[in-house]
């Protein structure tokens, strides 16, 4: 982590004294305040710039062996290392129980864990979604799972709560059963207030969730006039897999199972971060082998799905002959996927304290042939396109982000590096082995669907530089051969955030474990939760056809949204 | 016998049309290095189409039904009026241009009110798309049409195409300024790139697709079927309108025959030039149309202009 600018510390540490808040635990990276200063908190941590990363809730957290004064130095958490303090609050309260609440904030590449405790039976918080726009759905999320009301939230309606569940069943609760108790048929999912338009030729657009093609299902409602758009309004969570509740128990090694299926195209970046927040947790380093291999599967899978979106976007505006191209591209590389380490999206390839791969000298070798022959055919395909004008016609100037509008949603990866979001992890908040390694973020500013093309052209080059350095380090000879660094049992309550660059742009995990290796709480954080925000101002002003080609230009996941 | 080989004529454009379909996306893939399908493939779709049982919305009216019999049959009525081997039938000359343009636009009305008539937003949205761009191509088709009938002072297509033989190979910019309009109009017409795109699965930028989204089964195969016999009919009429050598114009069996390898070498070039614009450029924005067609209708009254002032005032 990078020193965060003593000063600035310094002077935000005073402004929260000014406001009266009190941060009852002082670990450097784990601050817990009181419920009632949640929402005073987030205005003056905008103020000072902070970043809202993520938010998420546990309920009756396993008390971490600090808090109860057992000192174990062998499972000492790396990250979130809580230091007891004397008024450290007890965490169950007269037994009735509690929830914690969490919010993740960035600043310079320092992650800071935020945190309070509300009464179960009582759970009510002031909403930082007024604050921070990007809070908006994961707080609509908490109240669904867990029934906290989050107070003058703008926008108090149901999110992840589908017609399955009863009305005062909170499905992230424990005394929820894993399987629910599903009504035979689940009812049509009605009675959802979109926002109406009214006025003379407004209409209503609805699409999905099911779709012409073979795509994930997400509702769209579109106000228009003629073909321009007023308003578009997502609704998501269609598919819900219930993967919170589904990783509470689990082994660490069959987490990463479950963290690699979040979002298939992102099987990699969420492997990584998972094993990164329970490797904080159990106190561990992988060997650098294996974090050099990590890095190799990230950027080829940062490069395959690079490839295939800058077809799709091309196919989205009927320009046929370049989709064709990308897709060939991408699919000889996929297949050299499975030759050098056995599966197409290199899945499981991941485990705890390192990796299930390894790669020969020969390997090396026919991967830099690979990266030579797709820089030349990439640079044939590149200068084609971009002598195109018709495809010139419909990618620049439409779909624009303003940096303003970026920077409140919290946009993340290519879709924030469009519009002047430099924040790259990789560069911010380097993890092994990106110290090692040399590579600069390519940034645009234009904010529109050309920019958000040709982000993926430079970082492609950019992976393809980073991986040839990786070639490099992995045929050094000096480099001890291990591949898994042995895991150990992380003691009961201890916690871990892995932040890693996926494809997509960061990703956030929050692991903490219970009893016998078992995880109590997994919330892996896809950045397209905050890039779905973005897509909602992205397409206003636009013409309706228009929605599909900015909609691949963002390429949000909703797998990874919905979880 | 006439009104036999009349018949037997516009069975065949039919009955081809599908083929020039595959030919159509065999063009397609060879230019974007893709293994084809066979070119008897839209036979083979349009045959599994027809045995599936069509599935209908609880709010379609009569009206849906009987649509797409109502489209083919206009198509069909169409290409009776085309002069496709020969020249010098009955049907030809039982029907002029305009009625040519009115078929067409009648096959229109009713997809686009089969489109309305289920009330889903993309049915309507798609009609309104089609409507918008018929209602500019149209006129610019028409001007075009009349440019070339100006020459021939008949608004009859077999009394035009015998004039144009007669006068043999002569270059006139009337009819050069004629072609280019009516090979724009085609590719909107048609629902082409960089109009419309027959081949997505984005139900937002559809404009044909869109009003045939509820359709399935035989339904969903004469509307297909009536498509491709309006891409067929459209590249009949600008091959044989503007390059008519070959076509047959008496009714000898070698006459006949020579007329058919024409016609479809013809053919088989124009889809080519379509299959490499249709590779080379991206679709347009959809407010691009106006602009497109405008340049077409423009394109038209230039052939008009030319005409009166080159071939008629000198």
């Amino acid at each position: 982590m990078n020193p965060v600018n003593k000063s600035s510390e310094n002077d935000f540490l005073n402004l929260l004294t000014e406001a009266g808040i009190v941060i009852r635990t002082a670990s450097p990276l784990v601050w817990q305040i009181e419920a009632e200063h949640w929402r005073t908190f987030a205005e003056l941590a905008m103020l000072h710039h902070y970043r809202w990363v993520a938010g998420w809730v546990e309920e009756n957290p396993p008390q971490s062996p600090f808090i109860k004064g057992e000192e174990n130095d062998s499972s000492q958490s790396l990250f979130l290392k809580e230091e007891a303090t004397k008024d450290s609050p007890p965490l169950q309260r007269g037994g009735v129980g509690i929830f914690m609440v969490n919010a993740c904030f960035e600043k310079n590449g320092t992650y800071l864990v935020l945190r309070t405790t509300v009464n179960l039976n009582h759970p009510v918080l002031p909403s930082q979604a007024t604050v921070y726009p990007a809070a908006n759905r994961s707080e609509r999320h908490s109240h669904d799972m867990f029934g906290i009301t989050f107070t003058d939230h703008p926008d108090p309606r149901r999110w992840t709560r589908h017609q399955a569940w009863g009305k005062q069943d909170f499905p992230l609760r424990k005394d929820f059963p894993l399987q629910g108790s599903p009504p035979a048929i689940t009812p049509p999912d009605r009675h959802y207030d979109f926002i109406k338009g009214y006025g003379e030729g407004v209409y209503e657009i609805p699409v999905g969730p099911i779709h012409a093609g073979i795509i994930e299902p997400a509702h769209f409602r579109f106000q228009a006039v003629g073909e321009l758009i007023l308003n578009l309004e997502e609704r998501l969570g269609y598919v819900h897999k219930g993967i919170e509740k589904l990783a509470e128990g689990k082994t660490a090694q069959e987490l990463i199972r479950l963290a690699g299926r979040v979002s298939g195209d992102t099987t990699v970046g969420h492997s990584w971060a998972a094993c990164m927040a329970m490797e904080h947790a159990a106190g561990i380093t992988p060997p650098p082998r294996a974090s050099l291999l990590r890095a190799v599967l990230a950027e080829r899978e940062r490069i395959a799905n690079h490839l295939g979106d800058m077809g799709a976007i091309c196919n989205d505006v009927a320009f046929s002959f370049a989709f064709m191209q990308f897709s060939r591209l991408r699919e000889s590389w996929l297949r050299h996927n499975a030759r050098l380490f056995g599966h197409r999206l290199l899945m499981d390839k991941l485990v705890t304290g390192g990796v299930a791969c390894d790669v020969s000298p020969s390997d090396c070798a026919l991967m830099t042939q690979e990266i030579a022959a797709l820089r030349e055919e990439l640079a044939d395909i590149i200068t084609a396109v971009d002598l195109n004008t018709s495809l010139e016609d419909r990618l620049y100037t439409a779909g624009y982000l303003s940096k303003q509008t970026a920077a409140a949603f919290g946009t993340l990866g290519y879709v924030g590096r469009a519009s002047g979001q430099a924040f790259d992890v990789r560069r911010d908040a380097p993890y092994a082995p990106y110290q090692q390694l040399n590579f600069n973020v390519p940034i645009e500013t234009q904010g529109d669907i050309a920019s958000r093309f040709w982000i993926r052209a430079k970082e492609i080059n950019v992976s393809l530089k980073l991986l040839e350095q990786l070639l490099t380090h992995l045929s050094d000879d000096t480099i001890s051969a291990d591949l898994v660094t042995a895991w150990q049992t992380p003691a009961v309550g201890s916690e871990g955030l892995g932040c890693v660059e996926g494809w997509r742009g960061e990703i956030v995990v929050y692991i903490r474990f219970g009893e016998n290796n078992q995880i109590a709480r997994y919330y892996p954080r896809d950045p397209s939760q905050h890039n779905w925000l973005a897509l909602e101002k992205i397409v206003l002003n636009n013409i309706v056809p228009d929605f599909p080609v900015c909609n691949k230009s963002v390429n949000p996941s909703y797998s990874g949204t919905d979880l | 016998m006439n009104w036999l080989i009349a018949i037997l004529q516009t069975a065949l454009l039919v009955g081809l049309s599908p083929l020039l379909a595959g030919w159509l996306k065999r063009c397609k893939c060879f230019l974007q290095n893709r293994q084809p399908p066979s070119v008897f493939q839209p036979y083979r779709d349009l045959l599994k189409l027809t045995r599936k049982q069509p599935v209908l919305s609880h709010d379609a009216s009569w009206l849906f039904h009987f649509a797409p019999y109502m489209v083919l049959s206009a198509t069909v009525l169409a290409a009776s009026v085309v002069p496709f081997i020969a020249v010098d039938l009955p049907t030809s000359a039982t029907a002029d241009v305009i009625v040519l343009v009115g078929f067409f636009a009648f096959a229109r009305f009713f997809l686009t009110l089969a489109g309305l008539d289920v009330g889903t937003a993309f049915g309507g949205m798609g009609a309104s798309r089609e409507v918008t761009i018929s209602s500019l191509a149209e006129p610019a088709m028409l001007m075009a049409v009349f440019t070339l009938t100006m020459t021939a002072s008949t608004t009859n297509l077999a009394f035009a195409i015998d004039h144009v033989l007669q006068a043999g190979l002569v270059l006139r910019p009337s009819f050069l300024f004629a072609l280019f309009a009516l090979l724009l109009v085609a590719v909107a017409e048609t629902g082409r790139v960089p109009v419309d795109n027959p081949a997505t699965h984005l139900e937002l930028t559809m404009i044909h697709e869109a009003m045939i989204l509820e359709y399935s089964g035989r339904h969903l195969a004469l509307i297909e079927w009536a498509s491709q016999l309006k891409l067929m009919l459209y590249g009949v009429l600008i091959a044989n309108l503007f390059f008519p050598w070959g076509i047959a114009q008496s009714l000898s069996l070698n006459a006949l025959g020579f007329g058919l390898f024409a016609i479809l070498l013809k053919l088989a070039v124009l889809t080519l030039i379509l299959a490499f614009a249709e590779t080379a450029v991206a679709k347009m924005r959809l407010f691009r149309v106006q602009e497109y067609l405008g340049f077409a209708y423009l394109l038209a009254l230039l052939g008009m202009l030319s005409h009166i002032v080159l071939e008629v005032l000198l």
